[in-house]
C-alpha cells in the first residue's frame, strides 16, 4: 500500500515511496537519513520528534506522511545549511552549552525556533510555557530557558 | 617490529572511520582472515591492552593529530571534553588536535563500567599520567634525534623544537609504539602551567547535538540494515504457550518472525511496518502468566514483611543501647522512597550483525568489556569473536535497559545472520521493563544531650540490592529469563549500592548501623547514585528534625557536628548565598548536605519553595549548590552536572513512583509517570570551590541527595508538614485529605 509522495524537506524537494500513514519521524530519520528528530515516546508527550510545518513546531512520531502536502517542513538540519552559521537558536543553545546526553536538543532548539518566529521577544514564562512539551531528563532546563531568553533580550 | 608498524599504521588510517564501524580484534584473529562486518572497518590492532603502558591510552597520528582511547562512554557527563583537556593540558596541545576514542573492546583498556563518577577519578587521570608520560619520553627522543638537550626543548601542538632546530612528534616515532610504561615522575602541567584544565571549555560534541550531525547510537545506519521490535509478554514472570504461526506468516512485510523459547520478536525491512507487526503479532500469542506482585498495599509495609539478609554494618565500639533511651532529647523517624524510574528520553537501543560465527554490537551500555563478558554467557560464541563498541546514547542515570536491548539485539542477529539488526525499544517497554531504583525504608533514631550534640545514632535500611549488572553473566540479562536455555533469574547485586552514604558524614560518638536486604517485587538496578539518594535524604531530613527539637538554626547543627573543614565551608557558603532571601508567605528554605560516599565531592544545597496551602501546589523557586569536588577539570561542566542532578533529584523528590497493578508495572508514557518539566524547573545557582592541588572528586552523583533532602526540608518550613515519604506532591495530598500515612 505504498504511494508516492513529494514533499519539501529542509528547502529540498523529495519523493517519497512509503506507506501514507508512516509518521513523519520513520520518513526524516530512515528514509531522508536526518538525524535531528529523535524517537521518544511515539505519542506525542516528549517533543524529542520535533519538526517545523510551515514554521510550527509540530511532534513528527505520529504525523502522518500524508498530511504534509505542500507544506515545508523544516529539520534541525535545515536551520543552517552545511557550512553555514548556525541558526541563532543553535549557536546560543552551544554557547550555554544546554545540554547534557542532547537527545532532547533537536525537540528544544524546534521549539523555541518556532516560538521566536512567532514573537521576537517572549517572556521567561512564555518561553517556559512553550517548552512545556519537551521533556529534559538531564535537568538541562535551567540553562535551555537562559539560551531562548538571551536572544529574546537582544 | 615491521608487523606492528603495519598495523599501527592501518589502525591509525582506520581511526578516522572508527565512530560508524570496527573490526574483530586480539590476537586469536588472524590479520589475514576477512574480518569486516562493514566495509569501512577498521583493521585490528595486534597488541595486548596494557592499562601501565602509553599505547594503551594514547595514539599519536600520522597528521600530527593525538587519539586518546579510553575504556569509559559518554554518558552526557561531558567525558570526552574532560580527558581531551587533561591530555591536552599534558601534550601542550590545542584541543582541536585531540581525538577521544571512546570505550570499545580490543582497542581501549578495560575500564569496567562507567559508573559511580568515577570517571574523572580514573579514567581522566590515567590519560593526564600517560600524556605526561608520552610526553616526556618523546622530548628525550627530540634530543637525542636534534642532538639539543631536553631542557632547550619545547612541545607545542605535535612539534618539538630548540635551538633552531625542530621535528614532529609522528616523525620521531615513526610509526612505532611507545612501548614503554607509564612513568610516575613525568611532572604534570596540571599542577605548573595548568593552561587548559580548570577552565571551562565547550563540550564541542553540543555543537553535534545542535546540528543534529550523527551522535547517538539511534542514529548509526548501515547499509541493508533491518529493524527489529520484541513483543513483549504481558507480566515479567511469563512464559509463552502457544503462538498461532498461520496466521503471524500472513503478516504482510515480515523479513522474520524469531521465536526463541519465550521471547518473541518480528523483523522487518523498515522500521515503522515492524513496529506495526509486533503489535500484529501480540495478538496471535498465548501467554502463561502470575498476578504476582502485591498491588494495592501499602509498599513500604509491603518491604517491611519481608524477608531479609540483614547485616550490621557499624557498630561502634562504645555503642551502648541505652545511650539513646537516656538522652534528654530522643527522636524517632521512618522515611520511605519508592521505586523510580531512570526513564531515558530516548528509548534503549542496540545494533548487532553477525557472520561467519562473528559477532558486533554496538551499544550504549556503561561497560562494553563486562557487556561481552555476559554476551559469551548467553550466546555460547567464544569473547574472540565478539566486539562490542560503545555509542553514546540517551542519557543513562544508571543501568537501564542499554545491555538487555543489545543482548537481545544479538540474540536476533544470530537468528537473521549477514545483516545489521537495529532494535530500539518503545517508550512503553522502556517504563516497564528497565531496572529500577529500588524502594528504601530508613527508619532512625537518635538522642542528643542538653548541649543539643548527638550522642547515640541507630539506623536501619531496608533495602533491595543495587548494580545487578550483567558482568559476565547472563542471568542478569533481561532476555536470558525467556529465552529457556537454562539461564535463571537475576543474580544479587551490590550490598554496597544500598548502604551507601548510610554513614553519617557526622561526627557522632556512638553509631549503630544496620542493613536489611530484601527481594523486592519489581526488577531493579543502579539508580545515578543508588542508595546515597534515598539516605541522604533521610539523615538530613532527620538532621532538620533533630535540630528543630535541639532550637538550632539547621546549618549550625550540622556545622556543629563536622570536623571537615571542606565540609563545613561548603556549608559556610551556602549560608552566604540564602542568607538574604526573603521569604514570603507559604515559602520555606531548606537545606540539604553530604559528601557523595562520604568519600567523593562535597554538596550543599539550598532550596526555595512556595507551597500553595489551597491546592498543595508545590513551586521550587530557586536551588544553591556549594561544591568542592578538589581538583576542578572544567568547571562549567561540572556545573551542568550538580544542575542536572538537582534537577533530577527534586523531580524524582516532588513527582516520581513506578505504580504497578497485580501483573505489571503501570506507568507506561510520561502522562502516567510525569517527571519535572521547564514551568516547574527552579532558577539555578551554583558555586564550586576549586582545589587545583588537591586529587578531582567524582561529582556526577554528588547533587541528588542533598538537593531532595533540601526540598523536603524547605517543604516543612514552608507548610509544618513532614514529608518523610516520597514523593512530597502525593504526600502533601494526602496530608490535605487528612489521611493517616502508613505507620511504622
Amino acid at each position: 500500500m505504498e504511494n508516492v509522495f513529494k514533499i519539501l524537506v529542509n528547502g529540498k524537494d523529495c519523493q517519497i515511496k512509503a506507506d501514507p500513514e508512516t509518521p513523519m519521524l520513520y520518513i526524516l530519520r530512515n528514509n531522508l537519513t536526518l538525524n535531528g528528530p529523535k524517537f521518544g515516546c511515539g505519542l506525542v508527550q516528549c517533543g524529542a520528534c520535533m519538526m517545523l510545518i510551515d514554521g510550527v513546531a509540530v511532534p513528527s512520531c505520529t504525523y502522518p506522511l500524508q498530511n504534509v502536502g505542500q507544506s515545508e517542513v523544516t529539520t534541525l538540519e535545515g536551520l543552517s545549511q552545511e557550512g553555514e552559521q548556525l541558526h541563532p537558536v543553535q549557536q546560543s543553545f552551544f554557547e550555554e552549552q544546554a545540554a547534557q546526553c542532547g537527545y532532547c536538543t533537536n525537540g528544544l532548539i524546534m521549539a523555541s525556533v518556532a516560538l521566536l518566529r512567532r514573537k521576537s521577544n517572549p517572556s521567561e514564562t512564555e518561553i517556559r510555557a512553550e517548552l512545556q512539551r519537551n521533556i529534559c531528563r538531564c535537568g538541562i532546563h535551567a540553562r535551555a530557558i537562559r539560551a531562548v531568553k538571551k536572544l529574546a533580550d537582544r | 617490529m615491521e608487523k606492528n608498524q603495519q598495523s599501527r599504521r592501518a589502525f591509525i588510517q582506520s581511526l578516522g572511520v572508527l565512530a560508524i564501524g570496527f573490526s574483530m580484534s586480539g590476537t586469536a584473529c588472524s590479520r589475514s582472515e576477512k574480518q569486516q562486518a562493514d566495509p569501512s572497518a577498521p583493521e585490528i590492532r595486534t597488541r595486548e591492552l596494557d592499562m601501565e603502558e602509553i599505547d594503551s591510552w594514547l595514539v599519536i597520528r600520522e597528521d600530527g593529530r593525538v587519539t586518546i582511547m579510553t575504556g569509559k562512554m559518554e554518558l552526557g557527563q561531558g567525558i570526552t571534553t574532560a580527558i581531551a583537556q587533561v591530555a591536552a593540558e599534558e601534550l601542550n596541545m590545542n584541543m582541536s588536535l585531540i581525538d577521544v576514542h571512546l570505550a570499545e573492546t580490543g582497542y581501549t583498556p578495560d575500564e569496567g563500567y562507567t559508573a559511580g563518577s568515577r570517571s574523572i577519578e580514573t579514567s581522566a587521570m590515567s590519560v593526564r599520567r600517560a600524556a605526561a608520560s608520552a610526553r616526556e619520553y618523546l622530548l628525550e627522543m627530540a634530543s637525542q634525534e636534534l642532538s639539543t638537550p631536553k631542557i632547550a626543548l619545547t612541545l607545542e601542538d605535535g612539534k618539538i623544537s630548540g635551538q633552531g632546530k625542530s621535528t614532529a612528534i609522528y616523525t620521531l616515532l615513526n610509526g612505532k609504539y611507545f612501548e614503554t610504561k607509564i612513568s610516575s615522575d613525568a611532572p604534570l602541567y596540571a599542577n605548573s602551567e595548568r593552561k587548559i584544565v580548570g577552565r571551562s571549555v565547550a563540550r564541542m560534541d553540543i555543537k553535534s547535538m545542535v546540528t543534529g550531525k550523527s551522535h547517538f547510537i539511534h542514529d548509526l545506519r548501515f547499509p541493508d540494515m533491518v529493524h527489529a521490535r520484541i513483543v513483549r509478554p504481558p507480566a515479567q514472570a511469563a512464559k509463552l504457550t502457544s503462538v498461532a504461526t498461520q496466521a503471524i506468516s500472513k503478516l504482510p512485510g515480515l523479513a522474520k518472525f524469531i521465536r526463541i523459547g519465550s521471547l518473541v520478536a518480528v523483523i522487518a525491512e523498515d522500521e515503522y511496518q515492524t513496529i506495526k507487526l509486533a503489535k500484529a503479532v501480540s495478538h496471535h500469542l498465548t501467554w502463561d502468566y502470575q498476578k504476582a506482585l502485591p498491588a494495592n498495599r501499602s509498599l513500604m509495609q509491603h518491604i517491611r514483611s519481608l524477608p531479609t539478609d540483614s547485616k550490621i554494618d557499624e557498630k561502634s565500639e562504645a555503642w551502648s543501647d541505652s545511650t539513646i533511651a537516656n538522652s534528654p532529647v530522643r527522636h524517632r523517624a521512618a522515611y520511605f522512597k519508592p521505586y523510580i524510574m531512570h526513564a531515558a528520553n530516548g528509548p534503549s537501543c542496540g545494533i548487532a550483525r553477525y557472520e561467519d560465527g562473528k559477532l558486533w554490537v554496538w551499544t550504549h551500555s556503561q561497560g562494553v568489556y563486562p557487556l561481552r563478558g555476559a554476551l559469551v554467557d548467553l550466546l555460547g560464541l567464544a569473547e574472540e569473536h565478539i566486539h562490542v563498541k560503545g555509542v553514546p546514547g540517551s542519557g543513562c542515570y544508571g543501568h537501564n535497559g542499554a545491555d538487555d536491548v543489545a543482548a537481545e539485539a544479538a540474540l536476533l542477529a544470530m537468528e537473521f545472520p549477514g545483516r545489521h539488526v537495529r532494535l530500539q525499544w518503545m517508550r512503553e517497554e522502556e517504563n516497564a521493563w528497565e531496572p529500577y531504583g529500588t524502594a528504601m525504608v530508613l527508619e532512625v533514631e537518635a538522642g542528643l544531650d542538653s548541649q543539643g550534640r548527638i550522642k547515640g545514632w541507630k539506623y536501619d535500611l531496608w533495602s533491595d540490592d543495587h548494580g545487578v549488572r550483567p558482568g559476565g553473566d547472563a542471568d542478569n540479562l533481561m532476555p536470558a529469563w525467556y529465552i529457556e536455555k537454562g539461564h535463571g533469574e537475576a543474580k544479587s547485586g551490590f550490598r554496597g549500592g544500598a548502604t551507601r552514604n548510610s554513614e553519617p558524614y557526622y561526627t557522632i560518638p556512638q553509631l549503630h548501623l544496620q542493613s536489611h536486604i530484601f527481594r523486592g517485587p519489581l526488577r531493579r538496578s543502579s539508580l545515578r547514585g543508588l542508595g546515597a539518594y534515598a539516605n541522604v535524604f533521610a539523615i538530613e531530613s532527620f538532621m532538620d528534625e533533630l535540630a528543630e527539637k535541639a532550637n538550632i538554626d539547621p546549618i549550625d547543627f550540622r556545622i556543629r557536628h563536622l570536623n571537615d573543614e571542606r565540609a563545613i565551608a561548603c556549608l559556610k557558603q551556602l549560608a552566604n548565598q540564602i542568607r538574604s532571601i526573603k521569604k514570603q508567605n507559604q515559602q520555606g528554605i531548606g537545606i540539604g548536605f553530604a559528601r557523595y560516599k562520604n568519600q567523593a565531592a562535597y554538596c550543599a544545597v539550598a532550596a526555595h519553595v512556595r507551597v500553595d496551602q489551597q491546592t498543595n501546589k508545590v513551586e521550587v523557586i530557586k536551588l544553591w549548590a556549594v561544591v568542592d569536588a578538589g581538583e576542578v577539570i572544567n568547571p562549567d561542566g561540572l556545573k551542568n552536572q550538580i544542575e542536572g542532578g538537582m534537577v533530577q533529584s527534586i523531580s524524582w523528590g516532588l513527582m516520581e513512583e513506578v505504580n504497578f497493578d497485580d501483573t505489571q508495572v503501570t506507568n507506561l508514557n510520561w502522562d502516567s509517570y510525569p517527571i519535572l518539566r521547564f514551568q516547574e524547573a527552579p532558577a539555578i545557582h551554583i558555586d564550586v570551590i576549586d582545589h587545583p592541588h588537591e586529587v578531582p572528586l567524582g561529582a556526577g552523583e554528588a547533587a541528588q541527595g542533598p538537593a531532595t533532602a533540601a526540598l523536603v526540608n524547605a517543604v516543612y518550613q514552608a507548610t509544618g508538614i513532614r514529608v518523610r515519604q516520597l514523593p512530597v506532591i502525593k504526600a502533601l495530598k494526602h496530608s490535605a485529605l487528612g489521611l493517616k500515612l502508613a505507620e511504622l
